[in-house]
């Protein structure tokens, strides 16, 4: 349920750097290609491959290999513990609360019908 | 970027609303009553219930131990304490919750939740907030704080990454 990440540091040393997060900003519209992530960058594409690990090492950034394209993505989980938790627990109090709602329907009495 | 003398916490607060085609009477009910309450409150498929309790009034205590789904699961507790009770209207609670490691209680987040209850025609909206302090099970340690201008932009890209998801 509540996952511990590596501490932020990571995630913020890797944010610490323009290019990447002129990266992250271009992921977080949708995956895209290695070389479509590098193509406006003015570097070359081993700069673009040392940044993006670091990227991944901080868990921001995810990179799968399909054929001959290396596809990369947003991580949303790696975020921060700390949303994960609201968001759990939010949705575990909005489960709940429809619960609620199907429990008074249950037990509706003829008089309020 | 952290230092010890950090004191390392994260809040958050959420708001949920809900209406009901129920009274207002019958909503405070389900909340105080502690068969109902157990029945869509505690009781779920797929959880073990070890132990609950529910002493509805103001300076009382709620709460038990769960799990979901067998035994290599973890056991959560839930600790809860009447604040204010206004029936029919609303009902304050602060709550802890957390896991149990080796019998002991390994806290993880200290919540204030109010429950306002509006009547509305025949129905009930029902407004939910939580206000919440969130320590991680190992104690505050492992969560390093937010510093100021990174926090911001990592609350920015966060909201950017759920608009997206």
């Amino acid at each position: 349920m509540l996952q511990y990440q590596q501490p932020l540091d990571l995630a913020f040393q890797a944010l610490s750097d323009p290019t990447r997060r002129r990266m992250v900003e271009r992921l977080s519209a949708g995956p895209v290609s290695v070389s479509d992530l590098a193509e406006p960058l003015p570097m070359s594409m081993s700069a673009v491959m040392q940044h993006l690990k670091v990227l991944e090492a901080a868990g921001l950034v995810r990179s799968e290999k399909v054929g001959r394209v290396r596809t990369c993505r947003v991580e949303p989980e790696a975020l921060s513990a700390a949303e994960r938790w609201l968001n759990d627990r939010r949705r575990s109090v909005e489960r709940s609360l429809d619960r609620l709602g199907a429990f008074l329907d249950e037990t509706k009495p003829e008089t309020e019908t | 970027m952290t230092t010890p003398d950090t004191p390392v916490l994260a809040h958050g607060t959420f708001t949920i609303k809900r209406r009901y085609d129920a009274s207002p009477e019958r909503v405070f009910r389900a909340y105080a009553d502690p068969i109902a309450f157990r029945r869509w409150f505690v009781d779920g498929e797929g959880w073990t219930i070890h132990d609950w309790s529910h002493d509805f009034r103001v300076g009382g205590s709620a709460g038990g131990s769960f799990r979901f789904g067998d035994e290599t699961n973890d056991t959560w507790f839930n600790d809860t304490e009447y604040l204010d009770i206004v029936e029919n209207r609303r009902i304050i609670t602060s709550y802890v919750m957390g896991r149990m490691v080796g019998g002991e209680k390994e806290r993880a987040s200290a919540s204030l939740a109010t429950i306002e209850l509006v009547a509305d025609g025949s129905g009930t909206r029902l407004i939910y907030t939580e206000q919440g302090a969130f320590f991680g099970p190992d104690g505050a340690d492992h969560i390093p704080l937010r510093e100021h201008g990174c926090g911001e932009m990592l609350d920015a890209l966060g909201r950017e990454l759920k608009a997206q998801a």
